[in-house]
């Protein structure tokens, strides 16, 4: 993966750049040893790596414009960190770069449950977002897998999507407002406790901006009821195609699932070796999990099982308890942990219309024949987003770049059938070279305007999302 | 002069042609606020479905195309626009056929908007013209996309002010097999948004919640699932007052009323405030104490439309919002004021920016959005 060679002037302003963060941030607020940047290395995406000039861990929105008022004045670029678990390389650093992580910044500011908006600090957690309103019978909708771990402001910078986005959309359909910090330190406020900003859509804007247009610090963000119950049902089928088919089917018949998720042979006896959910043995299989009460979810699983009967699944399961329904979801949950025992791999994230599931899975399969790598797929069904997993082996020399290649024919493939490089993940350095194959160059010039005006230094995590030598001019003007 | 392009790249070659600012307009139903250009870039020639596909719930579609098509052809398949974009014919006394480039220019939204999300949210794609002649594109057609800039929403909602959309993609949604409402009656506006908080803070999926006299509460899904609902909700809300309920065909007609504004065609003036619902019984109180008007709540209390015959009110409710939070919208009226509410200085020079990078000559809907 090519990136920018460090600029040597940079480097030498580090010990001048770090007194005077130092001076701003606290002795605790500034990293700059070699082995404690170690931890700021990369990303999800870990196959790539290059320790930071500097790491610095700020407080408050105050301290943020604070530091990045003085990077500014110095020239030096910043990379936004959450808490570092994006899959596309969005918070890798340069070496000439300083990592400003938000992740001591995580307090809940308000909570307002009946206007049904929760304002936190962004270095929050997403599931603890959520943990800061269950007791009052509220959650926050999107889900990424990396829940757990993933922090809001990373949520914000890629968009952040999860597995039931379906019904309630992805990140920036959740998001109402946000206190950002401009990359010469200015503070703005966007948006707020009601719905749709006045003026331009500058939220929409932000949000997957992916820490290029500055530093949300705090964000007010929907929260909406708990549904009163949920629960899924596990279909096999004997083929891909026809589980494709069942899902436009379930779409069609106005029944509104929380998640659709599919699952092919691969995967299936991979998460049932890892997680013994009881898996069925066949070609595709499908979880759906629909919400409501009792009598609600009956209704509904009793539509999905008609609708599935005339495709023959091999296997319709419906959870009657609890446990069944966490066993049905526990090999799907655990998909990247169950393939990662088995081997290392590159996870995809391509959309393609749903209609077009067939002929990708299949033109899939034969591309695995031809680069000699196996590749597994399991994904959100219901709106093409698609996660194929290319098993390659790290120590084998040349097996990364064979796996590369055949990671961006797939992603070629998604863009010629009619969709887009990354669903969910974001573009961050994993697909920047593969941008000119969905836009245009004028198309791309249009959004590094947008950058020009929000960082006309281009000091924000320049080296991310646009082909290195289409921003290229830019980068060096800035300079 | 009168511009009217029938293709995209028509539509590129008299933008780059141009000497003097235009007005951008898809069926000119919404004629909301003033610019100072003179001339008229018509975009209703550029309309016909491209590719409508049931099963992936998406629409592609040339931005003048009449929303009446579009909706026809959705109901064909038992589909819809969710959000339910209002038809501004009714309010403004306007004439013509609103076109779906219109409604995502202006994030047309109506009231399920607070359940489903807003135009934006349902816009995945579009292209444009900028400012000048390149024809552009973002999004597509595919319903999760974060491949670049998000410019599909910064589009939706700029009205006409970065460019000319000659094309959108949107999710499209099923019909629900039923809905129904509940009406409650409340004292006053204070008791109206604790009753839709309620309601809205409840599991039970409430598609509408609206005030007009009594506060106005949807539910819509399968049969069964909307009788269970209204029970359920009715137990919720007896402790506001009396509850009415009022089957399939008369909620779809009061809600249709409710979202074109009908109680209010006959007013001159009126403007559309956004508020944190708690917040919105307060504004109104401070509004009654000056002026006198009438009005309807949306969005659970967060959305306010206020109905009266003389401008200041307007101007108090952007005076307002600016200390307070939130926004109001000139709607109908004289327009000597602009329409929108003024930015703080940050977010203006980000807006003004914008404006300046895709339409660097200032030739789409001058003064429109800001004055300046």
């Amino acid at each position: 993966m090519q990136m920018p060679q460090p600029n040597p002037v940079i480097l030498a302003k580090k010990a001048r750049l770090v007194e005077r963060l130092t001076a701003a941030l606290g002795k605790a607020g500034v990293i700059a040893e070699d082995i404690a940047l170690k931890a700021y290395e990369c990303d999800a995406l870990a196959a790539y790596r290059c320790p930071p000039m500097l790491a610095i861990l700020p407080r408050t929105t105050e301290e943020v414009a604070a530091a990045l008022k003085i990077c500014h004045e110095m020239d030096v670029p910043v990379v936004p960190r959450g808490s570092g678990t994006s899959l596309a390389g969005g918070a890798m650093p340069t070496a000439d770069s300083v990592i400003l992580g938000v992740s001591r910044m995580n307090a809940v500011l308000e909570t307002d449950f009946a206007s049904r908006v929760i304002r936190v600090q962004t270095g929050r957690t997403n599931l603890s977002v959520t943990g800061a309103v269950e007791g009052a019978g509220f959650f926050y909708a999107p889900d990424p897998s990396s829940q757990l771990a993933c922090a809001i402001a990373g949520n914000i910078a890629m968009n952040s999507g999860g597995a039931h986005c379906l019904k309630y959309g992805v990140t920036t359909n959740n998001l109402m407002g946000v206190t950002m910090v401009m990359m010469d330190g200015e503070i703005v406020e966007i948006g707020g406790a009601y719905l749709d900003a006045g003026g331009l859509d500058l939220l929409g804007l932000i949000c997957g901006s992916e820490g290029q247009l500055g530093v949300v610090t705090e964000a007010t963000l929907r929260i909406l009821h708990k549904p009163e119950g949920a629960r899924p049902v596990l279909i096999g089928f004997d083929s891909n195609e026809v589980a494709g088919a069942c899902v436009s089917d379930i779409i069609k018949a106005g029944i509104l699932p929380v998640a659709i998720e599919f699952m092919d042979r691969m995967l299936i006896a991979v998460c049932e070796d890892y997680a013994c959910a009881g898996y069925p043995d066949c070609e595709a299989l499908l979880i759906v999990e629909v919400e409501g009460s009792e009598a609600e979810i009956e209704h509904q699983l009793g539509l999905i099982h008609e609708i599935a009967k005339r495709h023959n699944p091999v296997e319709f399961r419906k959870a009657t308890s609890a446990d069944e329904a966490g066993r049905i979801w526990a090999g799907r949950k655990a998909a990247f942990s169950a393939i990662g025992k088995v081997s290392d791999y590159m996870c995809l994230d391509g959309t393609i219309p749903v209609s077009q599931l067939p002929y990708v899975l299949k033109r899939i399969g034969e591309m695995s024949k031809s680069y000699g790598l196996a590749v597994g797929n399991v994904f959100h069904a219901g709106d093409g987003n698609m996660h194929p997993l290319i098993l390659y082996d790290a120590n084998k020399p040349g097996d990364l770049e064979i796996c590369e290649a055949f990671g961006a024919e797939v992603l070629k493939l998604c863009v010629e059938v009619g969709g887009c490089l990354t669903g969910e993940h974001g573009v961050g350095i994993e697909k920047r070279d593969l941008m000119l194959d969905q836009f245009a160059p004028d198309d791309l010039d249009m959004q590094m305007a947008v950058k020009d005006v929000f960082d006309p230094k281009w000091l924000l995590n320049p080296a991310k999302v646009f082909p290195l030598a289409s921003s290229e001019a830019r980068r060096i003007a800035a300079e | 002069m009168k511009f009217t392009p029938k293709t995209e790249a028509e539509l590129a070659e008299i933008v780059a042609g141009l000497q003097a600012p235009v007005k951008v307009q898809g069926g000119g139903t919404r004629a909301i606020g003033h610019t100072t250009a003179q001339d008229v870039l018509d975009m209703s020639g550029i309309r016909g479905v491209v590719e409508y596909e049931p099963g992936a719930l998406t629409l592609v579609a040339k931005a003048g195309t009449p929303m009446a098509e579009i909706e026809a052809l959705l109901a064909a398949e038992k589909q819809r626009l969710s959000f339910e974009p209002m038809d501004h014919r009714v309010l403004l006394g306007t004439q013509g056929a609103p076109t779906i480039g219109g409604a995502v220019a202006a994030n047309v939204s109506g009231p399920r908007r607070i359940s489903v999300g807003a135009c934006r949210d349902f816009a995945l794609g579009v292209r444009f013209v900028d400012g000048t002649g390149r024809a552009l594109k973002n999004g597509g057609r595919v319903m999760k996309n974060v491949t670049g800039y998000d410019l599909v929403k910064l589009m939706a909602g700029s009205w006409g002010t970065l460019g000319a959309m000659s094309e959108v993609s949107l999710k499209v949604m099923p019909c629900p097999e039923t809905e129904a409402t509940l009406a409650v009656h409340v004292t006053d506006a204070a008791a109206a948004v604790e009753a839709m908080s309620a309601a809205l803070g409840s599991p039970y999926e409430v598609t509408g919640a609206a005030q007009n006299g009594p506060v106005y509460l949807r539910i819509e899904g399968f049969v069964p699932s909307v009788a269970y609902r209204l029970d359920a909700l009715e137990a919720v809300l007896a402790r506001f007052g009396a509850v009415e309920r009022l089957d399939a065909e008369a909620s779809a007609t009061l809600w249709q009323d409710l979202r074109d504004l009908r109680a209010f065609a006959g007013h001159a003036v009126v403007t559309r405030v956004s508020l944190r619902p708690t917040d919105m019984p307060a504004f109104l109180a401070a509004a009654q104490a000056e002026h006198h008007f009438e009005t309807q709540l949306d969005w659970g209390g967060g959305l306010a439309w206020l109905a009266s015959d003389k401008e200041s009110l307007a101007d108090f409710a952007q005076s307002y919002c600016a200390a307070h939070g939130g926004h109001a919208t000139r709607i109908k009226g004289s327009f000597e004021a602009c329409a929108f509410q003024p930015e703080a200085a940050g977010v203006a020079r980000l807006s003004a920016g914008l404006r300046q990078r895709f339409d660097p000559k200032g030739l789409f809907n001058p003064q429109l959005m800001a004055r300046g």
